[in-house]
């Protein structure tokens, strides 16, 4: 059985993810709580130990790495969106002109799908519609963004690099 | 020290803006044409609440209201998923 | 010092709220109203966030972990929020709902 490969690591790992968050969000630390909290989050580790751990584990520790690397520039693109989406509202004339767009990319796992459709709609002037199989439907509010993800590629290059599937 | 009155008159402040840009959002909510902009509106409306939640637990100092900020976000978030999953097949449950 | 940085952040904050609630009033169709408010709305939130986690930091520093609560509130919306807008374009597109072009009537 594939997907019973690992379920104790898995387990342990959703299980310590669990408690840690109910520690965080208690702030009691007495005999009762730290008790209630360990038979909760025991019960929820066992139940759905296979949403939170996914994919081979010797991968996953370098792409959360990757991935904070990658949060920085995404901070920064999301400021950009929201002065680009400011001046668009603010301007008398609304300059809008929107399309859809269409485009393949290579990558294929769910979280890099997932990474980069909501990297999409954070960033400049676009809104990720649909993805299927690695192709993208995106509803771009002008012709300079859409241009920027179709002929640019810099984000489909960045979200690459992190998840390591070129 | 600052004193605490100057930001409690912020806090207030900053609160009824948001109340006052939650009723901008309660015109498309009710005028909006089609039931995707009334569901839109409301999402907007939910996530603006949680930072009224959060300026409220503040305000009265009772940090529990924090906790319901956590709550009302999954809850509006949850919400919004189901709905448009209602309106794009007309059904809940179906995969 | 303390004040400025608090006031600065709320005052971003709500301007991104209010330019995203006048996005929803004024852009032509559903979609181009998705761009206002899944973008202001993330930045906007989390900025007033941001503004009332520096305040709690100086003043009620005897409770960090309400810090910690925040952070969790501020990451959840950042990962809710476009998914939420991605949900509801897709709806609207599979359904039929046609974009708006440029030189169409408003909707």
């Amino acid at each position: 059985m594939i997907e019973n490969e690992g379920k104790g690591f898995r387990i342990l790992v959703t299980f310590c993810v669990m408690f840690l968050f109910w520690l965080l969000l208690s702030g009691i630390f007495d005999a009762l709580h730290l008790t209630a909290g360990v038979i909760c989050s025991l019960i929820v580790a066992v139940i759905s130990y296979d949403l939170l751990v996914v994919g081979k584990r010797n991968k996953t520790l370098v792409r959360s790495f990757r991935l904070l690397l990658y949060i920085p520039w995404e901070l920064w693109q999301i400021v950009l969106a929201n002065i680009d989406v400011a001046y668009r509202v603010l301007h008398p004339k609304m300059p809008i002109d929107p399309r859809i767009i269409e485009f393949d990319t290579s990558l294929r796992s769910d979280f890099a799908l997932v990474t980069l459709a909501n990297s999409i709609t954070l960033t400049p002037g676009t809104i990720t519609i649909g993805v299927r199989d690695g192709r993208f439907w995106v509803h771009a509010v002008a012709k300079e963004p859409a241009e920027a993800l179709t002929v640019d590629g810099t984000m489909q290059q960045k979200v690459a690099d992190v998840y390591m599937e070129w | 020290m600052i004193e605490i009155e100057f930001f409690q008159t912020v806090l207030l402040v900053v609160g009824l803006l948001i109340a006052v840009t939650i009723l901008l959002c309660i015109y498309r909510a009710v005028v909006g044409p089609g039931v995707f902009n009334v569901v839109a509106a409301v999402n907007v409306i939910g996530t603006k609440t949680i930072v009224l939640l959060v300026l409220i637990g503040y305000y009265f100092e009772r940090p529990m209201f924090f906790d319901i900020a956590l709550l009302y976000a999954m809850l509006n978030f949850i919400g919004t998923l189901v709905f448009a999953k209602y309106l794009e097949r007309g059904d809940v449950c179906s995969r | 010092m303390l004040e400025v940085i608090v006031v600065v952040f709320l005052a971003l904050g709500v301007f991104f709220l209010f330019v995203g609630a006048i996005g929803l009033l004024r852009f032509p169709d559903f979609y181009t109203r998705l761009h206002a408010t899944g973008k202001c709305d993330t930045l906007g939130v989390a900025l007033v966030i941001l503004g009332l986690l520096v305040y709690h930091l100086f003043y009620y520093s005897d409770t960090p972990l309400v810090c910690v609560k925040l952070l969790f509130l501020i990451l959840f919306i950042f990962i809710s929020n476009p998914t939420a807008t991605y949900a509801l374009m897709k709806a609207a597109y599979r359904t039929g709902l046609k974009p708006w072009k440029l030189g169409d009537e408003r909707r």
